[in-house]
């Protein structure tokens, strides 16, 4: 009969992966069902743990996340899991990431800036980006490229100078060298830079070709003026990034270090490869291209089990059986949570999520203000199985991950991937032990 | 819908109440603003709304990745829609070069359709555009409606084998029709699979609720039908009645090639003969995945013709269907089979369908047999696309990646579903190809013979 596996894990983000993840390591059977690709491609790549407290006005940043966990509140997904719940996920992503992040030596926050020329405290950081902290007082120039509109070099070197870093920090915007064309992808420049194409570059009256990473260096070097670090927007490769910064430092002199991006961002692209690599050695089984719209009802008489997933698929509704279930499908932004006038839903499961009648409660009048609505999400008891609005659980297989969860605001207190990440662990590890002593 | 969407009145004061007020004005009130007022076929302004512009289709897509003068995805759906809007705005060429693999679908976090975005513009092209007499619309012609040549090739297979693989016939048809000569033609089969089934006598199981209606595509009908003769064998193993309606090409070179009207026919008569079967209680099955993706997506977003809808919720690709159906993971894993290692290529339109591990994960149940996924890689030649002449560089550096991880995998033979895909993979590897089905009518059927 039909398709069937011991855990099914719904979402293929950071929370659905890592349940995967740590489920088939348990040594049980895993699917992980997904609607597209993974939408780690618009993730910044930085693991945030906790920024700043809820409702702290602006104030903080947080020099240790781990500190400050005991005193958010009841609801929040991280005094659900506890602080050794986050260190462990924390462990997992370290194994799995390998030398490809930092961060991990100390509890204390990073601080990276990010393209907006905003300071982001983060708990892991690409390696890439290491030489552009915050907290580093030397003197940075961060390299803009007129056709890759969404960095304004010069505009974010400003933003990070009225922040008050302790560095001089300064812009230039130049053509990317070579003959792209004027709206090529940074996928584009990324390969380019991996396999160190040869380009054409126009000299006095001359053109001759020089590989990739040498014209760069090229290009940069009237702007340097003495700059100790040079920042780049998030495209030095996507496969040997490493090599691609190396060339870059020997060539100009300096550090070389990449500023985050948003969509399409290669951090996250060269991230989705590392948890996706992993859960391919630890056995998971990928299914992509469709949606799971509903559930099945188990089998048993008196059982409010789930039996089964279903994916649509142009009007067939095609089951996946399993013995437990992760609900990891995101928040209001990923589509886990939906909304319209009327209410408040998690489209799938049916779950409660707790919502005011009026919908003017929702949010606030500040732009910035404290909304309801980012909060919104499933509640769960400590095995992070959702509760119904009696405050029973609401199927005894179901477990939620990630930006599903209520009761944490990820924008607000940077806490987006670390939530994702512990939650993850913890409902995969818990399926997984479900299914192992049944 | 969200409140953004909603039109209000800029006059009206920000008092609160006023807002609440707005709110019980009842839906059947609601009256959408006509922005582009002219009427057309295809309303695909809510698609290409949706777009916020991340560009993530367009790192996904293959044929950008390795040509500089495609401008990807995003330019060809959403974008171009809006800029045509303007009566003086053509579409742009370039839409010629998408090779309708469909990746960008799969790929867009916002859901807009973008490869029906790209069917349309590129029939719109065709239609209004393209010089009906140039090479180029002739030769596309003949290869939209390969099963017109296709037909009359397998009436004297073996003379059009011979001609086909003449170096001079070659010649001919890269300068007078534009298509490449570096590609063997296909052969033809001695037997067609149609052929075959009717001196067979038809279905050998009769069955009341076990009931499913081929389509065997073009491919398995004139060139491979040991594909098509395999699923038979396999399906009535399982005891399903087998039933192979008349029909037509699925459509899909017709969309690649944005030969739409081509296309609607073909579809028309596809769903005809099909819909009155799945009222009957038939499934339709598919060996080909390009073909179950014709009949499953493209269909219901271009074409209305009454039953569309039930034969796209009705279609299934052989394998999945087999495997919702049977415990096929017990079958096999009883199984034993003598085939040896595999290097497993998901063709795009398997990975679309959900489907793109499906095979390995049956295969790695089976003793004597195994399948090695080498990646996310295109193959590249898409279907119709990497024959013509102007797009086979194209198409062999889409595929360089692929020949490559077929390369360093312990298989000497390959495996895919979809016919051009495994054209694409002999051509550029010289292993034989072989169709998942092939592998399980062996363990699963010849044994018991």
């Amino acid at each position: 009969m039909a398709i069937e596996d011991d855990v099914t894990v719904v979402g293929g983000g950071i929370a659905g992966m890592t349940a995967a993840l740590a489920a088939a390591r348990e040594g049980v059977d895993v699917r992980l069902l997904s609607h597209k690709d993974s939408t780690l491609k618009s993730a910044s790549g930085l693991v945030d743990v906790l920024g700043y407290l809820p409702e702290s006005d602006g104030e903080g940043p947080l020099s240790d996340p781990f500190e400050a966990i005991p005193q958010l509140p009841d609801a929040h997904p991280y005094r659900t899991v506890g602080v050794e719940g986050v260190r462990e996920a924390l462990a997992v992503f370290d194994g799995v990431v390998g030398d490809r992040y930092r961060g991990d030596h100390t509890d204390r926050n990073a601080l990276v800036p990010t393209h907006g020329g905003a300071v982001k405290p983060t708990a892991r950081y690409p390696a890439s980006a290491a030489a552009g902290l915050a907290s580093d007082d030397r003197s940075a120039l961060l390299v803009g490229f007129e056709t890759v509109t969404d960095f304004d070099a010069p505009l974010a070197a400003d933003h990070l100078e009225s922040a008050g870093v302790p560095f001089a920090a300064r812009g230039a915007t130049i053509s990317f060298p070579g003959d792209f064309r004027v709206d090529a992808k940074i996928t584009r420049f990324a390969d380019a830079l991996d396999a160190d194409e040869r380009v054409a570059v126009q000299g006095d009256g001359y053109t001759t070709e020089l590989p990739v990473r040498e014209a760069l260096a090229e290009a940069v070097k009237p702007h340097l003026r003495g700059a100790e670090r040079v920042g780049f927007p998030a495209l030095l490769g996507q496969h040997r990034p490493d090599e691609v910064r190396e060339s870059l430092e020997a060539e100009l002199g300096a550090a070389v270090f990449e500023v985050p991006m948003g969509p399409p961002s290669i951090p996250g692209m060269r991230l989705e490869g590392a948890l996706t690599g992993a859960c391919r050695e630890a056995g998971v089984r990928f299914t992509t291209g469709n949606p799971v719209v509903d559930y099945e009802e188990g089998g048993r008489a008196g059982s409010e089990d789930i039996a089964a997933v279903r994916v649509e698929r142009n009007g067939a509704a095609i089951p996946f059986h399993a013995d437990q279930f992760v609900l990891a499908t995101g928040g209001l932004v990923g589509k886990g949570i939906d909304s319209d006038r009327e209410g408040v839903a998690e489209p799938i499961f049916d779950c409660h999520v707790p919502h005011s009648g009026d919908r003017y409660d929702w949010f606030a009048d500040a732009a910035f203000g404290d909304h309801p609505f980012a909060r919104f999400g499933v509640e769960t008891d400590d095995d992070l199985r959702p509760l119904d609005r009696r405050g029973d659980v609401e199927f005894p297989n179901l477990r939620a991950a990630g930006a599903v969860l209520g009761g944490h605001d990820f924008a607000a207190e940077k806490s987006g991937a670390g939530v994702s990440l512990a939650t993850g662990v913890a409902a995969g590890r818990s399926a997984a032990k479900e299914v192992s002593d049944s | 819908m969200s409140d953004a969407e909603q039109p209000t009145n800029p006059n009206d004061s920000n008092d609160v109440n006023e807002v609440r007020h707005e709110e019980t004005v009842s839906d059947d009130e609601f009256e959408p603003v006509q922005v582009f007022p002219e009427s057309e076929d295809m309303d695909l302004r809510p698609g290409s709304d949706d777009c916020y512009k991340c560009s993530t289709c367009d790192t996904n897509c293959p044929v950008a990745e390795v040509d500089d003068d495609f401008p990807g995805p995003k330019f060809q759906g959403p974008e171009q829609w809006r800029l045509k809007r303007k009566e003086d705005t053509d579409i742009d060429d370039s839409v010629m070069s998408c090779s309708n693999c469909m990746r960008c679908d799969s790929s867009c976090p916002s859901d807009v359709p973008l490869s029906q975005m790209h069917n349309t513009a590129r029939g719109e092209y065709v239609e209004n555009q393209m010089d009906k007499l140039s090479r180029e619309y002739v030769r596309n012609r003949i290869l939209a409606n390969y099963r017109t040549m296709a037909e009359l090739g397998s009436k004297v297979p073996r003379l059009t084998n011979f001609l086909m693989g003449n170096s001079l016939v070659q010649a001919v048809n890269e300068k007078v029709l534009g298509i490449t000569s570096e590609r063997e033609f296909p052969e033809f089969a001695e037997e067609t699979f149609r052929e075959w089934w009717e001196k067979r006598g038809g279905p050998q199981v009769r069955s009341e609720d076990k009931r499913v209606a081929y389509f065997h595509g073009c491919y398995s009908n004139y060139n491979t039908p040991a594909v098509g003769k395999a699923m038979v064998r396999l399906f009535e193993s399982f005891g399903y009645e087998v039933v192979v309606p008349k029909q037509r090409c699925s459509g899909t070179p017709m969309f690649a090639n944005g030969m739409l009207d081509d296309a609607k026919r073909a579809a028309g008569i596809n769903v005809e003969n099909f819909s009155g079967l799945v009222e009957e209680g038939y499934d339709i099955i598919a060996s080909c995945t390009s073909c179950s993706m014709s009949l499953r997506q493209e269909y219901p977003e271009l074409f209305s013709y009454d039953g569309t809808a039930s034969v796209a919720a009705h279609t299934y690709e052989a394998l999945e269907y087999l495997r919702l159906h049977e415990d096929l993971e017990a079958e096999l894993a009883d199984a034993e089979v003598d085939a040896g290692e595999f290097a497993y290529h998901a063709p795009c339109h398997a990975r679309n369908q959900g489907l793109a591990g499906q095979a390995v994960e049956l295969i790695d149940g089976l003793d004597g047999a195994n399948a090695e996924d080498v990646g996310d890689s295109c193959s590249g030649i898409s279907g119709t696309y990497g024959w013509k002449d102007e797009k086979y560089e194209t198409s062999m550096k889409i595929g360089a990646e692929m020949f490559e991880h077929m390369e360093e995998t312990d298989a000497e033979a390959g495996m895919t579903e979809c016919p051009t895909c495994a054209m694409q993979m002999e051509h550029g590897t010289g292993y034989e190809i072989r169709h998942p089905l092939e592998v399980l009518e062996e363990a699963l059927v010849e044994g018991s013979h």
